[in-house]
Protein backbone atom coordinates (compact mmCIF):
# COMPACT_ATOMS: atom_id res chain seq x y z
CA UNK A 1 0.00 0.00 0.00
CA UNK A 2 2.66 2.38 1.13
CA UNK A 3 4.95 1.30 -1.65
CA UNK A 4 2.29 1.97 -4.26
CA UNK A 5 1.86 5.46 -2.85
CA UNK A 6 5.62 6.07 -3.03
CA UNK A 7 5.69 4.67 -6.57
CA UNK A 8 2.97 7.07 -7.57
CA UNK A 9 4.97 9.98 -6.22
CA UNK A 10 8.08 8.78 -7.99
CA UNK A 11 6.24 8.40 -11.24
CA UNK A 12 4.72 11.85 -10.87
CA UNK A 13 8.14 13.31 -10.11
CA UNK A 14 9.64 11.58 -13.12
CA UNK A 15 6.85 12.85 -15.35
CA UNK A 16 7.30 16.39 -14.02
CA UNK A 17 11.05 16.22 -14.51
CA UNK A 18 10.76 15.09 -18.09
CA UNK A 19 8.17 17.80 -18.75
CA UNK A 20 10.48 20.42 -17.23
CA UNK A 21 13.40 19.07 -19.21
CA UNK A 22 11.37 19.25 -22.41
CA UNK A 23 10.29 22.81 -21.64
CA UNK A 24 13.87 23.79 -20.84
CA UNK A 25 15.12 22.29 -24.10
CA UNK A 26 12.35 23.96 -26.04
CA UNK A 27 13.07 27.36 -24.45
CA UNK A 28 16.80 26.90 -25.06
CA UNK A 29 16.40 25.99 -28.70
CA UNK A 30 14.03 28.85 -29.32
CA UNK A 31 15.88 31.50 -27.39
CA UNK A 32 17.88 33.33 -30.08
CA UNK A 33 15.00 34.15 -32.38
CA UNK A 34 12.11 34.87 -30.02
CA UNK A 35 11.61 37.69 -27.55
CA UNK A 36 10.21 36.33 -24.28
CA UNK A 37 12.28 33.30 -23.43
CA UNK A 38 13.28 31.59 -20.25
CA UNK A 39 16.67 32.99 -19.20
CA UNK A 40 19.84 31.11 -19.96
CA UNK A 41 23.44 31.97 -19.28
CA UNK A 42 25.77 32.00 -22.25
CA UNK A 43 29.37 31.44 -21.37
CA UNK A 44 32.81 31.72 -22.91
CA UNK A 45 36.45 31.30 -22.01
CA UNK A 46 38.52 33.17 -24.59
CA UNK A 47 41.79 35.09 -24.58
CA UNK A 48 41.77 38.83 -25.25
CA UNK A 49 44.30 40.54 -27.52
CA UNK A 50 46.93 40.41 -24.75
CA UNK A 51 46.39 36.69 -24.26
CA UNK A 52 44.60 37.06 -20.93
CA UNK A 53 41.78 34.53 -20.52
CA UNK A 54 38.36 36.17 -20.14
CA UNK A 55 35.14 34.61 -18.87
CA UNK A 56 31.74 36.12 -17.97
CA UNK A 57 32.88 36.19 -14.30
CA UNK A 58 35.35 38.98 -15.23
CA UNK A 59 32.42 41.21 -16.16
CA UNK A 60 29.98 40.31 -13.36
CA UNK A 61 27.80 43.29 -12.46
CA UNK A 62 28.00 44.79 -15.94
CA UNK A 63 25.76 44.54 -18.95
CA UNK A 64 27.51 42.86 -21.87
CA UNK A 65 26.92 43.83 -25.51
CA UNK A 66 28.28 40.88 -27.45
CA UNK A 67 28.94 40.76 -31.19
CA UNK A 68 30.40 37.83 -33.11
CA UNK A 69 32.31 38.77 -36.24
CA UNK A 70 35.63 38.87 -38.03
CA UNK A 71 37.93 41.77 -38.79
CA UNK A 72 38.14 41.05 -42.53
CA UNK A 73 34.50 42.02 -42.84
CA UNK A 74 34.24 45.56 -44.27
CA UNK A 75 30.46 45.84 -44.50
CA UNK A 76 28.38 44.25 -41.73
CA UNK A 77 30.95 44.30 -38.91
CA UNK A 78 31.91 48.02 -39.06
CA UNK A 79 28.25 48.96 -39.23
CA UNK A 80 27.44 47.17 -35.98
CA UNK A 81 30.66 48.16 -34.20
CA UNK A 82 30.11 51.79 -35.21
CA UNK A 83 26.67 51.57 -33.59
CA UNK A 84 28.16 50.07 -30.44
CA UNK A 85 30.71 52.91 -30.37
CA UNK A 86 27.96 55.49 -30.74
CA UNK A 87 25.95 53.87 -27.94
CA UNK A 88 28.97 53.91 -25.61
CA UNK A 89 29.56 57.60 -26.38
CA UNK A 90 25.90 58.45 -25.86
CA UNK A 91 25.69 56.56 -22.55
CA UNK A 92 28.15 59.05 -21.07
CA UNK A 93 28.85 58.31 -17.40
CA UNK A 94 26.60 55.23 -17.49
CA UNK A 95 28.89 53.59 -20.02
CA UNK A 96 30.96 52.15 -17.13
CA UNK A 97 28.08 49.73 -16.55
CA UNK A 98 28.26 48.35 -20.09
CA UNK A 99 31.04 46.22 -21.57
CA UNK A 100 31.06 45.65 -25.34
CA UNK A 101 32.73 42.41 -26.49
CA UNK A 102 33.77 41.48 -30.02
CA UNK A 103 34.19 37.71 -30.29
CA UNK A 104 36.17 36.66 -33.35
CA UNK A 105 34.79 33.73 -35.33
CA UNK A 106 37.94 33.84 -37.48
CA UNK A 107 40.42 33.91 -34.60
CA UNK A 108 43.60 32.72 -36.26
CA UNK A 109 43.52 35.30 -39.05
CA UNK A 110 42.25 38.03 -36.72
CA UNK A 111 45.10 37.51 -34.28
CA UNK A 112 47.55 37.74 -37.19
CA UNK A 113 45.92 40.91 -38.57
CA UNK A 114 45.66 42.55 -35.15
CA UNK A 115 42.58 42.37 -32.98
CA UNK A 116 43.25 45.24 -30.57
CA UNK A 117 43.86 47.89 -33.23
CA UNK A 118 40.65 46.83 -34.96
CA UNK A 119 38.41 47.19 -31.88
CA UNK A 120 40.23 50.36 -30.79
CA UNK A 121 39.50 51.98 -34.15
CA UNK A 122 35.83 51.92 -33.20
CA UNK A 123 35.91 52.51 -29.46
CA UNK A 124 38.50 52.08 -26.70
CA UNK A 125 35.96 50.31 -24.51
CA UNK A 126 35.46 47.37 -26.89
CA UNK A 127 37.34 44.22 -25.87
CA UNK A 128 38.18 41.78 -28.65
CA UNK A 129 38.35 38.06 -27.85
CA UNK A 130 39.95 35.46 -30.12
CA UNK A 131 40.49 31.91 -28.94
CA UNK A 132 41.23 28.56 -30.50
CA UNK A 133 38.74 26.86 -32.79
CA UNK A 134 37.14 24.69 -30.10
CA UNK A 135 36.85 27.58 -27.61
CA UNK A 136 35.22 29.72 -30.30
CA UNK A 137 32.77 27.00 -31.26
CA UNK A 138 31.88 26.44 -27.59
CA UNK A 139 31.22 30.16 -27.06
CA UNK A 140 29.04 30.36 -30.18
CA UNK A 141 27.09 27.26 -29.14
CA UNK A 142 26.42 28.69 -25.71
CA UNK A 143 24.99 31.84 -27.33
CA UNK A 144 23.03 29.54 -29.68
CA UNK A 145 24.55 31.23 -32.69
CA UNK A 146 25.82 29.92 -35.97
CA UNK A 147 28.93 30.60 -37.98
CA UNK A 148 30.78 28.81 -40.72
CA UNK A 149 33.73 29.14 -42.99
CA UNK A 150 32.84 29.30 -46.67
CA UNK A 151 35.44 28.52 -49.27
CA UNK A 152 35.44 31.28 -51.87
CA UNK A 153 38.26 31.57 -54.36
CA UNK A 154 37.46 35.24 -54.89
CA UNK A 155 37.77 36.13 -51.18
CA UNK A 156 40.98 37.13 -49.39
CA UNK A 157 42.91 33.92 -48.44
CA UNK A 158 40.29 31.90 -50.33
CA UNK A 159 37.55 31.95 -47.72
CA UNK A 160 34.94 34.10 -46.08
CA UNK A 161 32.89 33.70 -42.93
CA UNK A 162 29.13 33.70 -42.61
CA UNK A 163 27.83 34.44 -39.15
CA UNK A 164 24.94 35.66 -37.00
CA UNK A 165 25.08 39.45 -37.27
CA UNK A 166 22.96 40.26 -34.20
CA UNK A 167 24.05 42.04 -31.04
CA UNK A 168 23.41 40.14 -27.79
CA UNK A 169 22.62 41.74 -24.45
CA UNK A 170 23.66 39.88 -21.31
CA UNK A 171 22.57 41.10 -17.87
CA UNK A 172 24.77 41.89 -14.85
CA UNK A 173 24.04 38.42 -13.40
CA UNK A 174 25.03 36.71 -16.65
CA UNK A 175 21.52 36.00 -17.91
CA UNK A 176 20.85 36.32 -21.62
CA UNK A 177 18.39 39.23 -21.90
CA UNK A 178 17.71 39.80 -25.57
CA UNK A 179 19.20 40.26 -29.01
CA UNK A 180 19.10 43.25 -31.32
CA UNK A 181 18.81 42.12 -34.92
CA UNK A 182 21.23 43.52 -37.49
CA UNK A 183 20.23 47.05 -38.47
CA UNK A 184 18.49 47.96 -35.20
CA UNK A 185 19.09 51.73 -34.92
CA UNK A 186 21.65 52.73 -32.28
CA UNK A 187 19.06 55.04 -30.67
CA UNK A 188 16.75 52.08 -30.05
CA UNK A 189 19.49 50.06 -28.38
CA UNK A 190 20.47 53.11 -26.34
CA UNK A 191 16.87 53.53 -25.13
CA UNK A 192 16.69 49.88 -24.13
CA UNK A 193 19.96 50.11 -22.20
CA UNK A 194 19.05 53.36 -20.48
CA UNK A 195 15.75 51.86 -19.32
CA UNK A 196 17.74 49.12 -17.54
CA UNK A 197 20.57 51.19 -16.04
CA UNK B 1 55.30 71.16 -42.82
CA UNK B 2 53.16 74.23 -43.13
CA UNK B 3 52.06 73.11 -46.58
CA UNK B 4 51.13 69.64 -45.30
CA UNK B 5 48.97 71.10 -42.54
CA UNK B 6 47.42 73.50 -45.03
CA UNK B 7 46.68 70.68 -47.50
CA UNK B 8 45.18 68.56 -44.74
CA UNK B 9 42.99 71.48 -43.75
CA UNK B 10 41.83 71.98 -47.33
CA UNK B 11 41.06 68.27 -47.63
CA UNK B 12 39.10 68.33 -44.39
CA UNK B 13 37.14 71.37 -45.41
CA UNK B 14 36.52 69.98 -48.86
CA UNK B 15 35.42 66.53 -47.76
CA UNK B 16 31.63 66.99 -47.58
CA UNK B 17 31.62 68.39 -51.10
CA UNK B 18 33.76 65.60 -52.53
CA UNK B 19 31.64 62.83 -51.05
CA UNK B 20 28.61 64.53 -52.49
CA UNK B 21 29.97 64.72 -56.03
CA UNK B 22 27.45 63.84 -58.72
CA UNK B 23 28.50 62.43 -62.09
CA UNK B 24 25.98 62.11 -64.89
CA UNK B 25 26.61 60.29 -68.13
CA UNK B 26 23.68 59.91 -70.51
CA UNK B 27 20.76 58.63 -68.45
CA UNK B 28 22.94 57.34 -65.62
CA UNK B 29 23.68 59.41 -62.53
CA UNK B 30 26.07 58.27 -59.81
CA UNK B 31 26.62 60.14 -56.56
CA UNK B 32 27.52 59.97 -52.87
CA UNK B 33 30.50 57.68 -53.41
CA UNK B 34 32.22 56.91 -50.13
CA UNK B 35 34.42 54.41 -48.34
CA UNK B 36 35.61 53.75 -44.81
CA UNK B 37 39.12 54.30 -43.53
CA UNK B 38 41.07 51.04 -43.11
CA UNK B 39 43.56 49.83 -40.54
CA UNK B 40 46.59 49.14 -42.68
CA UNK B 41 46.32 47.71 -46.18
CA UNK B 42 45.82 44.02 -45.35
CA UNK B 43 42.09 44.05 -44.80
CA UNK B 44 39.60 44.73 -47.60
CA UNK B 45 38.01 48.16 -47.86
CA UNK B 46 34.47 48.92 -48.90
CA UNK B 47 32.83 51.08 -51.57
CA UNK B 48 29.35 52.56 -51.45
CA UNK B 49 27.52 54.68 -54.04
CA UNK B 50 24.05 55.65 -55.25
CA UNK B 51 23.11 54.96 -58.88
CA UNK B 52 20.08 56.30 -60.70
CA UNK B 53 18.97 55.17 -64.13
CA UNK B 54 16.72 57.88 -65.61
CA UNK B 55 16.47 56.03 -68.92
CA UNK B 56 13.62 53.95 -70.27
CA UNK B 57 15.57 50.71 -70.47
CA UNK B 58 17.21 48.67 -67.79
CA UNK B 59 20.96 48.50 -67.26
CA UNK B 60 23.30 46.70 -64.91
CA UNK B 61 26.49 47.45 -63.00
CA UNK B 62 28.84 44.68 -64.03
CA UNK B 63 32.20 45.71 -62.61
CA UNK B 64 34.31 48.23 -60.74
CA UNK B 65 37.96 49.22 -61.10
CA UNK B 66 40.22 51.52 -59.13
CA UNK B 67 43.93 52.22 -58.73
CA UNK B 68 43.33 51.94 -54.96
CA UNK B 69 42.89 48.15 -55.05
CA UNK B 70 44.11 45.30 -57.24
CA UNK B 71 41.03 43.14 -56.73
CA UNK B 72 37.83 45.14 -56.45
CA UNK B 73 34.67 43.12 -56.63
CA UNK B 74 30.92 43.55 -56.31
CA UNK B 75 29.38 41.84 -53.29
CA UNK B 76 25.97 41.56 -51.78
CA UNK B 77 25.50 41.15 -48.05
CA UNK B 78 22.59 38.83 -47.50
CA UNK B 79 21.09 38.92 -44.02
CA UNK B 80 18.48 36.32 -43.24
CA UNK B 81 16.99 35.93 -39.76
CA UNK B 82 20.08 34.50 -38.16
CA UNK B 83 22.91 34.63 -40.62
CA UNK B 84 24.83 37.15 -42.70
CA UNK B 85 27.03 36.27 -45.65
CA UNK B 86 28.39 38.26 -48.57
CA UNK B 87 28.42 36.41 -51.86
CA UNK B 88 29.96 37.81 -55.03
CA UNK B 89 27.37 39.71 -57.13
CA UNK B 90 27.94 39.02 -60.83
CA UNK B 91 25.92 42.07 -61.79
CA UNK B 92 23.64 44.54 -60.06
CA UNK B 93 20.49 45.33 -62.04
CA UNK B 94 19.57 49.01 -62.34
CA UNK B 95 16.02 48.99 -63.68
CA UNK B 96 14.66 51.81 -65.87
CA UNK B 97 13.69 54.82 -63.80
CA UNK B 98 15.06 53.26 -60.60
CA UNK B 99 17.77 54.08 -58.05
CA UNK B 100 19.97 51.45 -56.49
CA UNK B 101 22.13 52.02 -53.43
CA UNK B 102 25.35 50.29 -52.69
CA UNK B 103 24.99 50.82 -48.93
CA UNK B 104 25.87 49.19 -45.58
CA UNK B 105 24.21 45.81 -45.19
CA UNK B 106 23.46 45.37 -48.89
CA UNK B 107 25.31 45.68 -52.17
CA UNK B 108 28.86 46.96 -51.77
CA UNK B 109 32.15 47.09 -53.57
CA UNK B 110 34.71 44.92 -51.78
CA UNK B 111 38.17 46.38 -52.34
CA UNK B 112 40.71 43.62 -51.88
CA UNK B 113 44.42 43.99 -52.46
CA UNK B 114 44.61 47.61 -51.29
CA UNK B 115 47.50 49.58 -52.72
CA UNK B 116 47.81 51.41 -49.41
CA UNK B 117 45.78 52.07 -46.28
CA UNK B 118 42.80 54.39 -46.74
CA UNK B 119 42.84 57.37 -44.42
CA UNK B 120 40.06 59.75 -43.52
CA UNK B 121 40.05 62.62 -46.03
CA UNK B 122 41.72 60.60 -48.79
CA UNK B 123 39.89 60.21 -52.04
CA UNK B 124 40.41 57.90 -54.98
CA UNK B 125 38.77 57.39 -58.40
CA UNK B 126 36.42 54.47 -59.02
CA UNK B 127 35.32 53.45 -62.49
CA UNK B 128 31.94 51.76 -62.67
CA UNK B 129 31.27 49.62 -65.72
CA UNK B 130 27.66 49.31 -66.87
CA UNK B 131 26.37 46.83 -69.39
CA UNK B 132 24.88 49.56 -71.58
CA UNK B 133 26.06 52.92 -70.24
CA UNK B 134 29.71 51.88 -70.35
CA UNK B 135 32.32 53.31 -67.98
CA UNK B 136 31.64 56.15 -65.54
CA UNK B 137 34.28 57.38 -63.10
CA UNK B 138 33.59 59.07 -59.76
CA UNK B 139 35.72 60.27 -56.86
CA UNK B 140 35.33 58.25 -53.69
CA UNK B 141 35.68 60.04 -50.37
CA UNK B 142 37.20 58.14 -47.45
CA UNK B 143 35.18 58.72 -44.28
CA UNK B 144 35.80 57.52 -40.73
CA UNK B 145 35.71 53.79 -40.00
CA UNK B 146 32.69 54.66 -37.83
CA UNK B 147 30.85 56.53 -40.62
CA UNK B 148 27.41 55.36 -41.66
CA UNK B 149 27.31 57.50 -44.78
CA UNK B 150 28.16 60.93 -46.16
CA UNK B 151 26.25 64.03 -45.13
CA UNK B 152 24.73 65.09 -48.43
CA UNK B 153 21.76 67.19 -49.44
CA UNK B 154 20.25 64.41 -51.51
CA UNK B 155 19.00 61.21 -49.89
CA UNK B 156 21.95 59.28 -51.25
CA UNK B 157 22.34 57.20 -48.14
CU1 LIG C 1 32.06 42.03 -49.18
Amino acid sequence: MRLTYLQKILWAAAALASLAFGAWQFAGARAPSGVDEAPFRPTFALPDAEGQMRTPADFAGKYLLVFFGFTNCPDVCPTTLAEVAQIMDDLGAQSVEVQPLFISIDPERDRALGLAEFTAAFHPSIIGLAGEGAQTRAAANSFHIFFEREDDVTAPDGYSMSHSPALYLIGPDGDWLRQFTYGTPAAEILDDLQSRL
Amino acid sequence: MKITVFTALILTLASPTLACETVTSGEMTIENAWSRATIGANRPAVFYVAITNAGSSGDALIGIATPAASMPMLHQTVVTEDIASMPHAMSIPIAAGQSVQLAPGGYHGMLMGLTEALKVGDNFPMTLTFQNAGDITINVEVLSIRAEGPDCESDGQ
